[in-house]
């Protein structure tokens, strides 16, 4: 039994805090996608900026937090989402819109989009430094161990803090972005203009408007995204490039264009690199004796080691790319 | 919605004499000639070859990119490649290594991945002898998972043995340029594959995967130490020219200089000899017209890939000569930055699709790039100072490095510049009116 | 003063005039139809009054007011509705929604809207929860002309409302146009289907090479040997 809390701490936790991560990554990119046509490269140092902000904020007002019981860096996180989502829709409008005036082919949006990678990078850079830096500035970071009440059970099933905000964050995100899609004027003129900007214009939606909506979304969902991850880890400049891949293999798994689908993508992704990580003689150990003689099983029976975790999603997207391009849930675009 | 998309400098009409090209490598000739007034010889003509390595880069993209509309994000992968081709062929053979059973062992466990391989590959072909679809998936699935760990241990074992008695495979012992050529075919190779992946989808998603595949190359060649010494790099790399042991820093560097000025010649004019031959013109106009060039019963896909694979190749070469001429193998020096955006920015400010502009361009933004990171500190410090002194701000104390940061952010800011007000680069692609 | 009104449009695309002069006017409680051969210019004339294309000469009026060259969304806030012959619903969104999203900028009269657009195309009511793109080809037509409805126009564009439509649908949509245009809405149409929607129609324009042929009512068109002869076929 020991072994199998191995198992839930290091698959199932692992794999639910990287597949909300992703999910909620992803949905921002399908976002894009679905209202602009164009795969959106700075996602991810989006992501980065948001937990700059909060870095920031919480380096100026460190005790901040204390007032209402949780860490400063999650009492940011509203501010940081509203300045990421200003910078998203300003990030559109200087460099995204005029290209889109131009009438140029979506491929260029997204060299466009590279571009405006480099230059989130270099100014968070300049102003945080290469090195990693923890978010808990002045706040501890709560730990929790549960032993299961199970016989013979010792090994904990180990939580911390920031992974219980951000699943609870990452339910009540799906949950808002659901109601919103469904629910309200705004959102159901965007899911209008993804599926049929010419149509949507017909009836007096304004693209403009819908555009800087998205943007406003995509921000936000992209700092807690990256402040959720940062508080888990650490903050460092270059956390989220590596979120790129899985990120897009996410949203091209669930179907681009498709925010339910970028959310099971995630998940998927997420799971499938814990259970590659995954070293399986673990949980085969204790049946050991039960084996034929002939058979001995190596130590290390992980598929890849964790330093090739980036394998994973890429083998799931070339997967997809061959056998469903228009990934699981039958996305818009391909 | 679509306005009208033709602007002046769009259609280039058939001009008598070159001015504009004389003029701008004029001033690239005149900012060399500065370069080598300030830094002295040696400096100077290090500058130019690893420009010309770029060069050949740029070229390779330029061909993705402006022939063929592709946008390859991953040249670090094929240049990393490359490189590791030049290393791995050029270097002494490490006896080591080849005097034990270890080669022996490694033979083994290649010819179980070839075994192996071709165990999936007929069982995923059982549906002909009359096994259900479904079940046929199902021990398909099962039998590559246990055949894949099965080979995986072994070459976990076999590599952890190499590590331990003999550091590393070593090398063949071969001359560099052998290293060249099969770096530009494994380039290829890869290229084919990540190509036909994403044959016939939006050029998004081969951006995507060749993100992808390059960060894949990087961390194979950083973590497999029994091939390549991972972080511990390989150096020094032997060149095939005297090095400067022999002949003084700026001789051998010139020499140097010279071959790969012959490797561009070579491919200019190879590329010039294509791009105007029936293939060259049936690229183009599947890259203008797609649709219509389908209509048509052009092979749309089989084109690109062609395209899209010499792209490669001529980024694995590129990667070997420049790797060769660093003698220093360092998976890790492999950045995307450097070797990805850098390259990126040369061929749409130089011109996509035109050859000569994309050499401009290369040197061209490679002079600025080495240039810069001296201005930048200048720069930085000039703004600490002011700060300081007029604002009272409090700087923290390691702005040389972040000082460096800033030209990420000139970089970035160039592509999306350029791509907004000059999209077809310096020198744009002369488009011939068919008939 | 005539609901809608064109005097002498020039226009096309990039540049290449496919209008070369055309006059139309239609009255409040008129339905017009635009008929010709291909190429002639019927649903360019269309498009152009509803803003989505150059018009680079000549003028187009709605009550009086020259509307040519605004975009689309002030056209749909001045009362103007249009209902493409592609694509034109929202295939991903439920009937309803679809119907919601031609209020867009009449939040306020959703609900008497839905009301009167679900008497008018029953069939809608019952299938309001199911995504328009699982439709027929029908009822996606009156999704179509539903949504349009919704901003209660009082001028309404339909680019060939039949195209591939059984006979049998073809007449209920007819029907409805002739009901819709009872309640108050202009409407202006361009129709393959030559006979039956003249037959409807209390104006026709014959158009040929992008210019008026015809024009005329409906019935006296119908009855033209010369119109019946080069345009409906004999």
């Amino acid at each position: 039994m020991n072994e199998f809390m191995f198992f839930i701490n290091n698959v199932l936790v692992a794999g639910s805090v990287s597949g909300s991560i992703y999910a909620i990554g992803a949905v921002g990119v399908t976002l894009v996608f679905s209202i602009m046509r164009f795969a959106h490269f700075a996602h991810a140092d989006m992501m980065t900026f948001g937990a700059f902000m909060v870095l920031a904020l919480t380096t100026a007002f460190p005790a901040a937090g204390a007032g209402f019981g949780m860490p400063t860096a999650v009492v940011m996180l509203p501010v940081a989402m509203a300045l990421t989502a200003l910078l998203a829709v300003g990030i559109d409008k200087a460099f995204y819109k005029p290209l889109r005036a131009h009438g140029v082919k979506p491929i260029v949006l997204v060299i466009g989009s590279l571009g405006v990678t480099l230059m989130l990078q270099g100014v968070i850079r300049l102003f945080a430094g290469t090195g990693g830096q923890n978010l808990y500035v002045d706040d501890r970071k709560e730990i929790f161990r549960m032993v299961l009440p199970l016989e013979g059970v010792r090994v904990p099933v180990v939580i911390t803090e920031p992974q219980l905000y951000l699943f609870v964050l990452t339910l009540v995100s799906v949950v808002a972005l659901h109601l919103f899609l469904n629910r309200s004027r705004l959102g159901k003129a965007m899911r209008a203009m993804s599926d049929n900007p010419e149509l949507a214009q017909a009836s007096g939606i304004n693209t403009n408007t819908i555009v800087a909506v998205t943007w406003v979304i995509v921000g936000s969902l992209a700092a807690i995204a990256g402040t959720l991850l940062s508080l888990d880890v650490t903050f460092k400049p270059d956390l989220s490039f590596f979120l790129l891949l899985p990120i897009f293999a996410a949203a091209i798994v669930g179907g681009v264009g498709h925010p339910y689908g970028a959310i099971a993508g995630g998940f998927v992704v997420g799971f499938a690199e814990t259970l590659a990580v995954f070293n399986w003689n673990v949980l085969l150990r204790p049946y050991r004796d039960s084996f034929p003689d002939w058979l001995e099983l190596p130590s290390n029976l992980a598929f890849v080691g964790t330093e090739y975790k980036i394998v994973v999603p890429f083998f799931i997207l070339v997967a997809i790319l061959i056998w469903r391009p228009t990934g699981i849930f039958k996305g818009k675009v391909i | 919605m679509n306005t009208p998309t033709a602007s002046p400098n769009e259609i280039a009409a058939p001009r008598r004499f070159p001015l504009r090209e004389v003029v701008l490598f004029a001033i690239l000739l005149v900012a060399v000639l500065g370069v080598y007034a300030l830094m002295g010889a040696a400096y100077s003509t290090r500058m130019l070859v690893e420009a010309a390595c770029y060069a050949i880069l740029a070229l390779g993209l330029t061909i993705q990119w402006g022939y063929a509309g592709q946008f390859n994000a991953g040249v670090m992968g094929f240049v990393a490649l490359g490189g590791f081709c030049a290393m791995f062929f050029s270097i002494p053979v490490n006896d080591a290594f080849w005097n034990t059973e270890l080669p022996g062992e490694l033979g083994r466990v290649l010819l179980y991945v070839v075994g192996a391989v071709l165990a999936v590959v007929g069982a995923s072909k059982l549906d002909r002898l009359g096994v259900p679809k479904k079940l046929r998936s199902v021990l398909t699935v099962i039998l590559a998972v246990v055949l894949y760990m099965v080979v995986i241990s072994a070459l976990r074992g076999v590599t952890g043995e190499i590590e331990s008695r003999a550091g590393f495979i070593g090398g063949l012992g071969l001359p560099a340029w052998v290293g060249w050529i099969v770096g530009g075919a494994l380039a290829g190779g890869v290229g084919y594959f990540i190509g036909h992946v994403c044959l016939g989808l939006r050029s998004d998603y081969l951006a995507i995967a060749t993100l992808g595949i390059a960060e894949i190359i990087k961390a194979f060649l950083k973590n497999s130490d029994w091939l390549t010494r991972g972080t511990a790099t390989v150096s020094p790399l032997p060149w095939p020219t005297p090095g400067p042991a022999e002949l003084g820093f700026t001789l051998s560097r010139a020499l140097y200089l010279s071959v790969t000025a012959l490797i561009i010649a070579v491919i200019f004019f190879l590329l010039h000899r294509a791009y105007h031959a029936p293939w060259g013109r049936m690229i183009r106009a599947i890259r203008d017209n797609e649709i219509s060039s389908a209509a048509m019963g052009k092979d749309i896909n089989r084109r690109r890939l062609e395209i899209f694979v010499l792209g490669c190749i001529l980024m694995g070469i590129g990667g070997g000569v420049m790797t060769t001429f660093n003698s220093l193998f360092d998976p890790q020096g492999y950045l995307p930055l450097n070797h990805t955006f850098l390259v990126l920015v040369m061929v749409i400010l130089g011109g996509p699709g035109n050859n000569l502009g994309t050499i401009f361009g290369a040197v061209a933004v490679y002079i600025i790039w080495i240039m810069s990171e001296p201005l930048a500190l200048f720069l930085m410090q000039l703004v600490v100072n002011l700060g300081e002194g007029v604002f009272g701000w409090d700087f923290p104390a390691n702005m040389e490095s972040r000082a460096l940061q800033a030209r990420v952010l000139v970089i970035g800011l160039l592509i999306t510049l350029v791509l907004r007000f000059a999209p077809k680069g310096l020198l744009p692609e002369k488009i011939k009116h068919h008939g | 003063m005539p609901l809608l009104e064109a005097r002498d449009v020039h226009g096309g695309y990039g540049g290449m005039n496919i209008l070369n002069g055309i006059n139309m006017t239609l009255e409040a409680d008129e339905v017009g139809v635009i008929v010709g051969p291909n190429g002639a210019g019927k649903s360019t004339m269309l498009k152009a009054i509803f803003g989505l294309l150059l018009v680079n000469q000549g003028e187009i009026l709605l009550r009086g007011e020259p509307i040519h060259n605004l975009p689309p969304n002030k056209l749909v806030q001045k009362g103007m509705g249009f209902v493409p012959q592609e694509n034109n619903i929202f295939p991903s969104m439920t009937v309803k929604e679809n119907l919601e999203m031609g209020a867009f900028l009449k939040p306020n009269s959703v609900k008497p809207m839905l009301k009167q657009v679900y008497e008018a195309f029953p069939p809608l009511y019952d299938k309001r929860h199911q995504r328009a793109g699982e439709l027929s080809g029908g009822q996606r037509q009156m999704v179509a002309m539903g949504r349009a409805l919704m901003a209660e126009p009082s001028v309404l564009l339909l680019d060939e409302p039949t195209a591939g439509l059984s006979p049998l649908y073809m007449n209920e949509i007819f029907a409805r146009i002739r009901e819709i245009n009872a309640i108050g809405v202009g409407i202006l149409m361009v129709e393959q289907n030559a006979k039956q929607a003249l037959a409807i129609a209390d104006k026709g324009f014959v158009l040929a090479a992008g210019q008026n042929r015809f024009t005329d009512t409906g019935a006296s068109l119908l009855a033209n040997p010369d119109v019946a002869k080069s345009f409906l076929g004999g």
